[in-house]
């Protein structure tokens, strides 16, 4: 441990951060305590978990920080090379999970939409209808699922990939190049997810809703077409379409923060990338329940 | 005419390295060396000298620990986007090449110029053809990296570092693992390159390599020195480095060749 406050340390640390180098992040890892030995008694046990949490959250903070930066400072900086690889983090965060987002949309609207409205209908309750689908789809159900699916599908092969070139030494050749690694690849898997995780929410919704009703006109709910979608159409407010797109662009960047940053911002040998790769989904899970958190409070304070 | 010019390309006075994989281990202390323009110098040590990792700060891709660094006069305390004019005026050959995966060997060599110049693909293709075909590598285009050998992949990483005509060239033991063929190709490219290539401007090119083998390198014009046990000592030229007492020294002339592939 008495290197992480070794005085020659800081002051490389305070260097390399200046320099916006890849190497800083490397001095905010975590490892040196995961790689130490069980402590002697449950209290330091404890200290250990909770700095180990501190240094994952100041570690996560100063790259999303730096990701946002980087984004803001270099948005017209080789635009010929950058403009391709953002529309093919699009296609690959966005596009390509559209099969899937038809058959969980689906399936969303089958197991819950469904069931919800003809049980509404049984009890007389069907007034109640638009509100609770859009507490339910549009503001809880449909962004989550929509994240939590990015993040198995996308964010895990966003660990194992820069967590390759990372061991491959293709981090340090960009640097020798004069090109940014946050800016050639983060900076598109960020926008990327942000903006696939946006759009593929409002076709799961869409997608729900709609197939929802079929369950429903299956049962013989008496409702028309209309009449659904006016409730629905009526319980949605401004603030919904507001929310709903800030919940999903920040689901898409703090995802994107989290598996690019277990992924580029550790020092990692080949064989540690699987288990990188488990504690990244890990962490984002955990990243999106929050967001979720303080987007539930935004409405009840709305 | 730089006002430049005449300054030391790379100047490192009472500079400590940190090891590139630990920050905090020293692996070199109190460097003094100067690089002038046009010289090639030649930087023998074992594994594990610290080799690579003088080599990555002298390119300027990591601070020293304490000391002065000094890249074309210029005192680089940052490494920011300030110093990315400075720094790309320095071109670096990585040990194994660290060539990018995902792409074929061209897109590997035009992505320095596409991203430094905002190119798009077909204005790139006449300059990063006409180096392929310069380093024979015409052949290997659109295959990819894991798709060649490494003598290959080597020479497609200087081709990469050639692409944005660095004024100095880094190269972390490039003739480890090649094979006695692409070990004469390199030694006389590198001697072109370092007498003013025609097809690269014909200007001298300032060089610097590392190697753990002496042998190879022999040549009246070229400066060597020595990495170890943390120390790094200018031998001067290679009949001052036949005639040192140094053990060190006498393992490196007497280390045997690599096995070829």
């Amino acid at each position: 441990m008495k290197n992480l406050f070794d005085r020659a340390a800081l002051r490389f640390y305070a260097a390399v951060v200046r320099g916006n180098l890849a190497k800083a992040f490397e001095m905010t890892n975590t490892q040196v305590l995961r790689g130490a030995a069980l402590p002697k008694s449950w209290t330091d046990l404890l200290g250990r978990k909770l700095f180990l949490f501190l240094l994952t959250v100041q570690g996560l903070g100063a790259f999303a920080l730096i990701t946002l930066g980087v984004i803001l400072n270099k948005s017209g900086v080789a635009n010929n090379v950058m403009r391709p690889r953002i529309r093919q983090e699009i296609v690959r965060a966005g596009l390509a999970l559209l099969p899937m987002f038809f058959f969980v949309a689906l399936a969303l609207g089958f197991l819950v939409v469904g069931q919800t409205v003809s049980a509404l209908a049984k009890v007389g309750a069907i007034e109640y209808l638009g509100s609770t689908m859009v507490i339910v789809v549009v503001r809880e159900l449909g962004p989550l699922l929509a994240a939590m699916l990015v993040l198995a599908r996308v964010g895990t092969a966003n660990v194992i990939e820069l967590g390759t070139a990372r061991a491959m030494g293709e981090v340090e050749a960009l640097e020798a190049l004069g090109i940014d690694p946050v800016h050639y690849l983060i900076v598109p898997r960020v926008i990327g997810m942000a903006l696939g995780i946006f759009s593929l929410t409002i076709y799961l919704i869409i997608g729900a809703l709609a197939s929802g009703y079929l369950f429903a006109f299956l049962q013989d709910v008496p409702m028309t077409p209309g009449d659904y979608f006016k409730q629905i159409v009526e319980s949605l407010g401004w603030l919904d379409f507001a929310l709903l797109a800030l919940k999903t662009i920040a689901f898409g960047f703090f995802i994107a923060v989290v598996t690019c940053y277990h992924g580029l911002a550790q020092p990692l040998q080949l064989e540690e990338v699987s288990r990188v790769a488990v504690r990244a989904v890990t962490q984002g899970v955990i990243v999106c329940v929050l967001i979720d958190a303080v987007f539930i409070v935004l409405y009840l304070v709305a | 005419m730089s006002e430049n010019q005449n300054l030391p390309a790379i100047e490192l006075r009472g500079v400590s390295v940190a090891a590139m994989r630990d920050a905090t281990f020293i692996v070199v202390d109190n460097v003094d060396w100067l690089v002038a323009s046009g010289e090639f110098w030649v930087i023998g040590g074992q594994e594990h000298s610290g080799k690579s990792d003088l080599l990555m700060l002298a390119a300027g891709l990591m601070p020293p620990v304490i000391g002065s660094y000094k890249l074309f006069g210029n005192d680089t305390k940052n490494f920011g986007e300030a110093e990315l004019a400075e720094r790309l005026r320095v071109g670096f050959v990585f040990q194994g090449g660290h060539l990018f995966n995902q792409m074929t060997i061209a897109e590997n060599v035009a992505l320095p110029l596409q991203y430094q110049k905002n190119l798009v693909p077909a204005e790139a293709v006449r300059e990063v053809q006409a180096l392929l075909e310069l380093m024979e590598l015409s052949p290997l285009a659109d295959v990819a990296p894991s798709g060649i050998a490494a003598n290959w992949r080597q020479r497609a990483a200087l081709a990469r570092a050639l692409i944005l005509k660095p004024e100095v060239l880094l190269l972390d033991n490039p003739l480890a693992s090649l094979g006695a063929r692409h070990r004469h190709w390199w030694l006389r490219f590198l001697d072109e390159l370092s007498r003013g290539h025609g097809q690269l401007g014909g200007k001298p090119m300032t060089i610097a390599v590392t190697a753990d083998d002496l042998r190879p390198w022999q040549n009246a014009r070229r400066k060597f020195a020595l990495l170890h046990e943390k120390k790094f000592t200018t031998l001067g030229a290679w009949n001052e480095v036949e005639t040192a007492d140094h053990s060190a020294v006498k393992e490196l002339l007497a280390t045997p060749v690599e096995a070829t592939m």
